[in-house]
């Protein structure tokens, strides 16, 4: 009898596999992939780092200028939000686009919902946030930024992150808001928007604490962070570091920095200060500054390797051809490497003992063991820029 | 190395220019030096108006956009920045008459 029912499925199977161009010998997880994106052709590559190796270049992204990833919740599909607002989704898998469509003018990132069945777009033109379905890109919602004073335009919308509870988390550039997008009514697409007026200057990116509490909104137009506690939004939004850098110069600002990746560690916050060539570091209890360290350009990326016991930083430009490790403990650098002209991000392997560094002007991306800080291997790319891992569908706020 | 290089040469550079005219500064810029700049402005100014200088952070600054725009006006916003605004100044990295070349070959229009 079981012999009967199992030959029809058998068949059935086997069809499903060559219809799908798949062979079985192929069957594999998505834990250990990730993607480059390739920043001047607008290609995508789809990397293992189980074996350090380049599986498959997708092509026709458009404009990568700015790219950002995120992944959905089985990690099989990465969602590309590029700088001429077009979302595309790959399938890691079949290692093609599964769909692709431009949802706004210019965009800066996005983020998907704890369900994983939302993905929010937001957008410096026109300024908003649009929302689609996770696996079929349908709009969900258009949600306009608050219009400039002068009836022009609306806001851009930068910082887009996930957060606990169904939300979307965002900050306005020009006008200087943070707004909590909450879509935990599951009987409505109208989502409950909280706002925030007044945090402060011209927020330029944002990030939340890896637990999903915090919502921290660098400041470019002044010094310090905005910070939210989510889980007391009614004490509203609170000013850390305000009076940081006062009474210097800042120095030209050739590149803006990034807030995420940053992290808690030993009780500790590190994050890039704007216009200096300094690491904060901020005390998370009080959320006072408790040092600056000195580095040898201003940081664009500061981030913790997942054991948080060294922070490793990039640089704009001129200084973008070094990458420095800090020890977390005693707040020191502990080594200056130079990758080549361009380092322009990072991505830890999950476990953090690898790290993978793009070196644009090189066309290289290359991969360094972070507990003897040499370089081990090197792969070919076209201008890399941005590198993320799979791990990522599964941690708030990236 | 090279960056610490760098400097003291800039300055050799800069003092020499001041003996030149100014006719002829225009024609100034090397081969190598226009290859660097080509690349800092697709890839840095990039950054912030995009690789296809279509706009981002900062303003669209393809040949429509600044069509119409006073030319020396775009030299000093490349060199001096607009305060309270993201865009810095360039002086520390560039001449004033590379700023000019830089505008010039936006004005032409630049394809990454």
């Amino acid at each position: 009898m079981k012999k009967i029912f199992l030959t029809p499925l058998l068949a059935l199977s086997l069809t499903a596999c060559s219809l799908s161009g798949v062979q079985e010998s192929e069957l594999r997880g998505t834990g250990d992939l990730g993607v480059i994106i390739e920043r001047a052709d607008g290609n995508v590559l789809i990397v293992e780092h189980s074996n350090n190796q380049i599986l498959a270049r997708v092509e026709g992204l458009g404009d990568l200028s700015h790219a950002s990833v995120v992944f959905s919740r089985d990690a099989r599909y990465a969602y590309v939000f590029g700088r001429d607002g077009g979302l595309t989704k790959i399938d890691l898998l079949k290692q093609r686009i599964d769909k692709r469509i431009i949802q706004g003018g210019n965009s800066i990132g996005g983020a998907i919902s704890e369900d994983g069945r939302l993905i929010a777009v937001g957008n410096y033109e026109p300024g908003g946030v649009k929302v689609f379905t996770a696996d079929t890109l349908e709009l969900v919602a258009d949600i306009p930024a608050t219009t400039l004073a002068d009836g022009t335009k609306n806001s851009r919308v930068v910082g887009m992150t996930d957060a606990p509870g169904q939300k979307f988390m965002v900050s306005l550039f020009d006008t200087g808001e943070i707004w909590i997008i909450d879509f935990s009514d599951k009987t409505t697409n109208e989502p409950q928007i909280t706002k925030f007026f007044d945090i402060g200057k011209q927020p330029y990116d944002s990030m939340l604490t890896p637990e999903g509490r915090y919502y921290m909104a660098g400041l470019f137009g002044e010094d310090g962070l905005a910070m939210l506690d989510l889980w007391h939004p009614e004490k509203g939004v609170k000013r850390v570091l305000g009076g940081y850098g006062k009474g210097e110069q800042p120095m030209p600002v050739y590149k803006m920095p990034h807030l995420e990746g940053w992290t808690v560690a030993d009780d500790r916050v590190f994050v890039p200060a704007i216009g200096r060539k300094e690491v904060l570091v901020i005390d998370n209890k009080s959320w006072e500054q408790a040092g600056r360290i000195e580095m040898i350009g201003q940081p664009v990326f500061v981030m913790a390797r997942p054991d948080a016991r060294q922070i490793w930083v990039n640089f704009a430009v001129p200084d973008n051809q070094y990458v420095q490790v800090i020890d977390s403990e005693t707040a020191e650098v502990i080594k200056t490497i130079e990758p080549g002209p361009g380092v322009l991000h990072m991505e830890f392997s999950p476990r953090g003992e690898q790290i993978w560094i793009s070196v644009r002007d090189r066309n290289e991306v290359q991969i360094w063991d972070t507990a003897t800080l040499e370089h081990l291997y090197t792969l070919e790319a076209d201008s890399p820029s941005g590198i993320f891992f799979t791990n990522r569908a599964h941690r708030i706020g990236l | 190395m090279s960056m610490f290089n760098k400097r003291p040469l800039r300055r050799l550079v800069l003092m020499a220019s001041f003996f030149v005219p100014v006719w002829l500064q225009a024609a100034e810029v090397s081969d190598t030096r226009q290859a660097e700049l080509k690349h800092l402005l697709i890839q840095d100014c990039g950054s912030c108006h995009g690789l296809r200088m279509k706009g981002g952070l900062g303003p669209a600054l393809t040949p429509q956009d600044l069509a119409g725009k006073p030319k020396d006006s775009l030299v000093a916003t490349v060199v001096y920045g607009r305060p309270g605004t993201a865009m810095p100044p360039w002086d520390a990295l560039l001449t004033e008459n590379e700023a000019e070349w830089l505008i010039d070959l936006l004005l032409q229009g630049v394809a990454p």
